[in-house]
């Protein structure tokens, strides 16, 4: 049987949760009524400021959360089907924003083994995933290494290994750069970038960081728990006055060519790279220039 | 005269032993009143150790630090009192709030300073404000709020002092593109109704270039440049080779200049970059006409 | 500084002793116990020193490292050598004005004195030699048979591992929030004792709060990588007793026999 190339599909969702506040018990609304399918292989970023239901989304990937209404489909199992529970955890993996706090033991290579030995794994093909998630992530010559003499990106990277030791078909990442200095944020994006397209990792990255989504191949916008905008980074980042209506920036070439079109320079929509944006400006001025 | 000096200072982490390392490696600096000063350098150049020793967390291992010109570490000088006049704003500052409320954890270090009755009150509500904290936050408790408010608190806290330097250690580690343009928004207003001297830890360039009046680059241990934010940012190829990110903007226009368009050094900002490009745009276009 | 505090007291090596299963290593440091407490006199005491020196010496566990874990245990060394020297009759040996020092009395003195400290040194020769998660894992497996009587050895296992490996990090947490509260001018070197208690309430409140954040995002973290407790569960690193493990318990073994030997031949000075 063929696989589906879905290996997400959100139907529908929505999601309230119970106020905590005793004098005031209502529900309140997160998500309404979202819908997204997510194919294989696709490196997808899902943007919105805090608040906006992104991570609320990303906990209904792998039964974190389950929908108040509507189903996700993960692998073509509904995430409501209790019986299976472990089963999508291992499709689709998380990481989280503190790397801190998702590292468990006190040894490197430890931490890595820690899921796959909650899968009741043999120990000598624990031993192969644990190098292999080590080495794709960059850290072997860490493995013996306690987790809080590393930097952050290094951290993070750890944690990246601890999922990929799952073999996971998907892996959601959930703001895992928002803690890291510039040099930390480099590392990981390009360890979930190469995770991507030489393992086939798919990959839902949750972010609020403009430069990181565009380097997906697809973003997804969310706003008040419902997707405003998806497609690709510069059909997405072509909504300049959307964007920073919802609170979210644009990366600065884009917002430079924005300005400069609306002050009646003829330029192309969405550049999104510093490359691409001096090239246009470059062709410009030449060609302005040597009318004179 | 400089309301903050360094002199030789010099900072090493466990001296004598396999893992000395020095941090803050001879440093001599002045700022003056009225700077917003960006402070920049990868992780482990030296800039926490650095701001650490301006209000005496720290004590150098030689050199001398002078506030309003004197030295804080003389004989006489009392330390404490030191901490009132220079503020420090840590990283992630909220986890530092413990109190019940909102309106007494401000109150935690004016009250330190011996401050009692409507001065203290009126300290308290001058910092919320500051900090756009409304009376409706006063009585709630600091741990029910938004990420981004709990972090406006703890600044508030340290403004609440009414420090004459105010040191902010990546004060938008973390948030979201609207709670950092708002928490730099503050600081900017702050900044130009004291008048005081305030120093800004960012890894975000952008950031620096939108807000900060000069910047200061420290590389190993060192300061590397101190200048006005334009002349930094005219050296955005030295910074990239630190590991620093240079503004997007910078990177465009010195790529132009390297290819040879008479485009100006100096432009980091994107309403800066509209400006020169229509501007040459039109002498081409002024070159037709004639 | 709060983060100078060395956690454990591991002192990484490669060491014959350091590659012993931790198993055998916790159980031989039981026997060397015993054998402190089978010999009755010097003598005997002796077979057990020249033991445990051999011992330290193949470990490579600097002279340093051994006096610094004996430094706490001072105080309690010198009061029992006290309690003894003046409180067991006998022989006089030393007479200060009215205080009369046994012959009896110095000899047990000395016979507890060997044997505190070599308690000490033993067992911290366990802990300079294994690292804490090997001695967490090892301590798991030895008592794993207790499962049987539904003891939580699995969990049990699980929280020391987690305790170890979140000391750093909130060692590190304090020293932060102490920086934050005092550049909001908290006093914390001056005052009385009640002053100086309140003082810390500033600290602790956030570290509390602190370590209930990590630990609800550290269990969600486990849960998104499949754990359920300790059944079904395998795991990387097997423990393997190796030719070496048995040359140890043997050597022990004839160590023990030499202690109860001189136990038969030398006859004490004083009958315990």
């Amino acid at each position: 049987m063929e696989k589906d190339s879905k290996i997400i599909s959100i139907q529908n969702v929505s999601f309230s949760y119970e106020s905590t506040d005793p004098d005031n018990q209502q529900l309140i609304p997160v998500l309404h009524g979202v819908s997204l399918d997510i194919h294989r292989g696709e490196f997808v970023a899902v943007l919105g400021h805090n608040g906006s239901g992104k991570s609320t989304l990303a906990k209904h990937l792998n039964c974190i959360l389950l929908p108040t209404e509507g189903t996700v489909f993960v692998d073509g199992i509904d995430t409501k089907d209790g019986e299976f529970i472990y089963d999508i955890r291992q499709t689709v993996g998380m990481v989280f924003q503190n790397p801190d706090n998702q590292i468990v033991a006190t040894i490197v290579e430890e931490d890595v083994a820690f899921a796959p030995e909650n899968l009741g794994i043999e120990p000598a093909e624990i031993r192969q995933r644990v190098d292999d998630a080590l080495n794709s992530v960059g850290m072997y010559k860490y493995r013996e290494s306690a987790p809080h003499q590393l930097s952050g990106g290094q951290k993070q990277r750890v944690a990246i290994a601890g999922i990929i030791a799952m073999r996971p078909a998907c892996i959601v990442l959930d703001e895992p750069t928002a803690m890291l200095d510039p040099k930390g944020r480099r590392e990981v994006m390009s360890t979930i970038r190469r995770l991507n397209r030489e393992n086939g990792i798919t990959v839902v990255l949750i972010t609020h960081y403009m430069d990181e989504a565009a380097q997906c191949d697809r973003v997804v916008v969310t706003d008040s728990g419902k997707i405003i905008l998806d497609g690709t980074p510069k059909e997405v980042f072509s909504n300049v006055e959307l964007l920073k209506d919802v609170g979210l920036d644009v990366p600065q070439v884009t917002e430079l060519t924005y300005e400069l079109k609306k002050a009646g320079i003829e330029l192309p929509d969405g550049i999104i790279s510093v490359e691409e944006c001096a090239d246009k400006l470059e062709e410009l001025l030449r060609a302005a220039l040597s009318e004179k | 005269m400089a309301i903050l000096k360094t002199e030789n200072l010099t900072y090493t982490y466990s001296p004598g032993t396999p893992y000395e390392h020095t941090a803050v490696d001879n440093v001599n600096i002045e700022f003056e009143k009225g700077e917003l000063v960006g402070i920049i350098g990868h992780t482990g150049s030296g800039k926490s150790t650095l701001i650490q020793q301006f209000n005496g967390l720290l004590r150098p291992t030689s050199g001398t630090v002078f506030v309003d010109g004197q030295d804080i570490w003389a004989k006489n000088a009392k330390i404490r009192e030191l901490r009132f006049k220079v503020g420090l704003v840590f990283q992630y500052p909220e986890y530092q709030l413990f109190e019940e409320t909102v309106y007494k954890d401000i109150a935690f270090g004016p009250k330190n300073m011996g401050i009692t009755g409507d001065e203290l009150d009126a300290r308290i509500r001058e910092a919320a404000a500051f900090v756009g904290l409304r009376e409706e936050h006063f009585e709630k408790s600091p741990f029910e709020l938004s990420g981004g408010q709990k972090r406006r608190v703890a600044i508030a806290g340290v403004l609440a002092m009414r420090p004459e330097i105010l040191i902010l250690d990546e004060p938008t580690a973390g948030l979201d593109p609207k709670g950092r343009e708002r928490i730099l928004g503050q600081i900017k207003d702050y900044h130009k109704q004291t008048g005081g001297l305030v120093l800004l830890v960012s890894h975000s360039m952008e950031d620096i270039a939108r807000y900060a009046t000069k910047a200061l680059v420290m590389n190993d241990s060192k300061i590397y440049m101190y200048d006005t934010v334009d002349n930094v940012f005219a050296h955005a190829q030295e910074l990239r080779s630190m590991g620093l990110s240079a503004p997007q903007i910078s990177s465009v226009f010195s790529l132009l200049e390297q290819r040879g368009l008479p485009v100006s050094s100096g432009i980091y900002t994107v309403e800066k970059a509209k400006e020169e490009i229509l501007k040459l745009l039109a002498k081409g276009g002024e070159g037709n006409a004639q | 500084m709060l983060s100078d505090i060395t956690i454990g007291q591991y002192f990484p090596g490669r060491s014959i002793i350091h590659r012993l299963d931790p198993r055998m290593k916790i159980v031989l440091t039981l026997a060397f116990i015993v054998m402190l407490f089978l010999a009755k006199s010097l003598a005997a005491l002796a077979v057990g020193v020249v033991f445990i020196v051999a011992a330290y010496v193949l470990s490579r566990v600097p002279l340093k490292m051994i006096l610094k874990s004996l430094k706490p245990v001072i105080p309690i060394v010198i009061f029992t050598a006290i309690l003894n020297m003046f409180f067991i009759e006998g022989d006089p040996f030393i007479i200060i004005w009215k205080l009369t020092i046994s012959r009896e009395g110095v000899y047990t003195a000395a016979l507890m004195v060997v044997r505190i400290i070599f308690l000490i040194g033993g067992s911290s020769l366990l802990t300079y030699t294994t690292s804490p998660i090997m001695l967490t894992d090892g301590i798991e497996r030895l008592m794993s048979p207790l499962k049987a009587i539904k003891l939580p050895v699995h969990e049990l296992a699980m929280m020391m591992t987690i305790a170890l490996r979140f000391i750093p990090t909130l060692i590190e947490e304090t020293d932060k929030i102490m920086s934050a509260q005092k550049a909001r001018g908290a006093d914390m070197e001056h005052g009385n004792i009640l002053q100086r208690a309140k003082a810390l309430v500033p600290i602790l409140i956030p570290l509390f709060v602190s370590a209930f954040r990590r630990a609800d995002e550290l269990a969600l973290a486990m849960e998104c990588r499949c754990y359920r407790g300790g059944s079904g569960r395998t795991r990387m690193k097997q423990l393997k007793l190796a030719p070496a493990d048995f040359i140890a318990a043997a050597i022990v073994a004839v160590f023990i026999a030499g202690v109860v030997l001189v136990n038969i031949f030398v006859t004490p000075l004083v009958v315990l």
